[in-house]
């Protein structure tokens, strides 16, 4: 548990904080049995920044791609908002903590989602409510690629831009894979951070790995703001890096004690940059 | 109604935390509101998935969102929107869906709401609000404004009898006595039928009942005191058999043990003909105009 408040960047501090927060993730997968787990490592670098280096007491956040649960969980054990034993629950019978986030019990989710194409309207939402009711903050929200896929994204993408929400930032997990195929393959939207400036959007694209590099885009106060954030899926374990397989299947012991093994390894190596 | 509406609404405009949210319509209906409203009228655009969820996140942040639309687009193609961002949320987002029924006549199947409330009371904290007469609307309109969950209320088209005082509003209201059956419906519909059923001689002129609220609650003891006397019961409504009123009622008078020698139930039957017309034309289809329910009441 790290304990410390977030709003103090160093990168010695993100580095380890990402990795112990990776290991957490395969734990907690390997031990539910379940899957989820690449969409889960393309995605955590974004939460973990957003956390503990972003996200301030006014700001909300919506997690759209919510099958990235698993990782938006960790990153809260990370902040001391859920404890292990909420972790070892996951996905169990019982537990607060289900596959896609929960209706209730964690205040820091304020919408359930897993049906994709909902987030970015109840972003939008949140951050037309801020404006109306002239309150401080900012509004994120965590999008997949393939999600892009679906109608309701591009509608609130026409209302956030006409509506001007500069206060309203919505990063895309790009890691190139989707439900049944790579996203060339099922509806090609290459590019998206295209067709976002062509919105009328300020738009960034960064290394979705990269600490700094995201929290630097987070700073930008351009709005409303689009963050292409390019990234692999099961980032960080060399046999589940863009696999599909991996949107879908459990860990068996070989292949989790090899995952933490590489985990393990990478932070070494980084340690000695 | 829709003008009813507008002004009842407008007179709410000063409440800070009303927002109203249309998709693209109001044309000669809800201009006085837009005005009263200003940046808090917000004209959404043909994109309905995106308003619902949006009037989640403005529920979300403590604010009143209103969303408006022709009923089936605002209840059937965002209806996963409606389910999952406002109802499992328990959040007091209003639908207004225009048009109730066949209200839209001749435009066609796109254009008819004959499912919205059954589907709606599906979910979660859902209620259904149905006026039947404009004065309806203009009660309804500051009890939604405080109500603490998800709303649909379904407009139409007013059709009180000239020159008959409309009864103080209640849920369930008593519009006619008679010593024939029960008649119990929903909506403008009844208020269309009455003078037809006025007319009847007192010994076959059924009870009428009105219910302008669901999922029904408080069933008025004197409503079940004539249903167990007369044993005889003709439900209306210009929605489809399954999950509608009749259902709703059935279900109420069963669990509550009251047995019926006759139970008829008229409603919206689709498309009988495969032909379209006015409101009044599919009502007659369906069985559902003054003269075929006068019929039924005569042989019930």
């Amino acid at each position: 548990m790290d304990g410390r408040p977030p709003g103090v960047f160093e990168l010695a501090d993100a580095t380890g904080l990402v990795q112990r927060a990776k290991l957490r993730l395969l734990e907690m997968h390997y031990q539910s049995k379940v899957g989820h787990i690449g969409g889960n490592l393309s995605a955590l670098d974004t939460l973990i920044s957003l956390y503990h280096f972003c996200l301030g007491p006014n700001d909300k956040f919506v997690l759209s791609k919510g099958h990235s649960a698993g990782a938006l969980y960790v990153t809260l054990w990370t902040m001391g908002l859920l404890s292990d034993e909420d972790l070892r629950r996951f996905h169990g019978e019982g537990t607060r903590l289900s596959g896609h986030p929960p209706l209730s019990g964690i205040a820091e989710v304020i919408f359930a989602t897993g049906s994709l194409g909902h987030g970015l309207s109840l972003a939008a939402g949140l951050a037309l409510g801020k404006k109306l009711l002239q309150e401080s903050g900012r509004v994120f929200c965590l999008m997949s690629d393939g999600e892009w896929n679906e109608g309701s994204c591009w509608e609130a993408l026409i209302f956030l831009a006409h509506q001007k929400l500069d206060n309203l930032t919505f990063i895309v997990d790009l890691n190139g894979m989707q439900g049944f195929g790579s996203t060339k393959q099922v509806a090609n939207l290459d590019s998206l951070a295209d067709k976002f400036r062509a919105f009328g959007l300020a738009t960034l694209e960064i290394d979705g790995h990269d600490v700094p590099s995201i929290c630097s885009a987070l700073a930008s106060r351009q709005g409303p703001l689009a963050i292409v954030a390019n990234t692999k899926k099961g980032c960080g374990v060399s046999f589940m890096e863009n696999q599909m397989a991996w949107h879908y299947l459990p860990m068996s012991d070989e292949q989790y004690q090899q995952a933490v093994r590489e985990v393990v390894e990478c932070g070494k190596l980084s340690a000695t940059v | 109604m829709r003008q009813a509406f507008c002004n009842g609404l407008v007179q709410q405009a000063f409440l800070p935390n009303f927002v109203f949210l249309t998709g693209d319509l109001g044309f000669k209906a809800l201009e006085p509101l837009q005005d009263a409203m200003g940046s808090r009228f917000i004209n959404a655009g043909v994109s309905e998935q995106n308003m619902v969820s949006v009037a989640a996140g403005l529920a979300r942040s403590g604010l009143r969102p209103w969303t408006y639309s022709i009923a089936p687009f605002l209840y059937a193609r965002p209806f996963e929107q409606i389910r999952n961002d406002v109802c499992f949320h328990h959040l007091p987002v209003i639908l207004v869906g225009n048009g109730g029924g066949y209200g839209y006549g001749v435009m066609g199947s796109s254009h008819h709401a004959l499912e919205d409330y059954g589907c709606l009371l599906t979910l979660p904290h859902m209620r259904a609000f149905v006026p039947a007469f404009d004065s309806d609307v203009s009660t309804m309109i500051p009890e939604l404004m405080q109500c603490d969950g998800p709303v649909y209320l379904r407009l139409g088209l007013s059709e009180e009898p000239k020159g008959w005082p409309v009864p103080e509003y209640a849920p369930w209201r008593k519009l006619l006595s008679g010593n024939g059956s029960v008649l119990a419906g929903v909506g403008p519909l009844v208020g269309g039928m009455l003078t037809a059923l006025a007319e009847l001689k007192e010994e076959v002129r059924p009870e009428v009942w009105l219910v302008t609220e669901l999922p029904i609650a408080d069933v008025p003891a004197a409503f079940m005191e004539s249903v167990r006397r007369t044993r005889r019961l003709l439900v209306v409504e210009e929605h489809t058999v399954h999950g509608g009123f009749g259902q709703m009622l059935a279900h109420h008078l069963t669990a509550a043990g009251a047995s019926l020698d006759s139970f008829t139930h008229k409603h919206a039957l689709g498309y009988v003909s495969g032909l379209y017309g006015s409101q009044k034309f599919h009502r007659a289809e369906c069985g559902l105009d003054a003269a075929s329910i006068v019929a039924a009441v005569s042989v019930q």
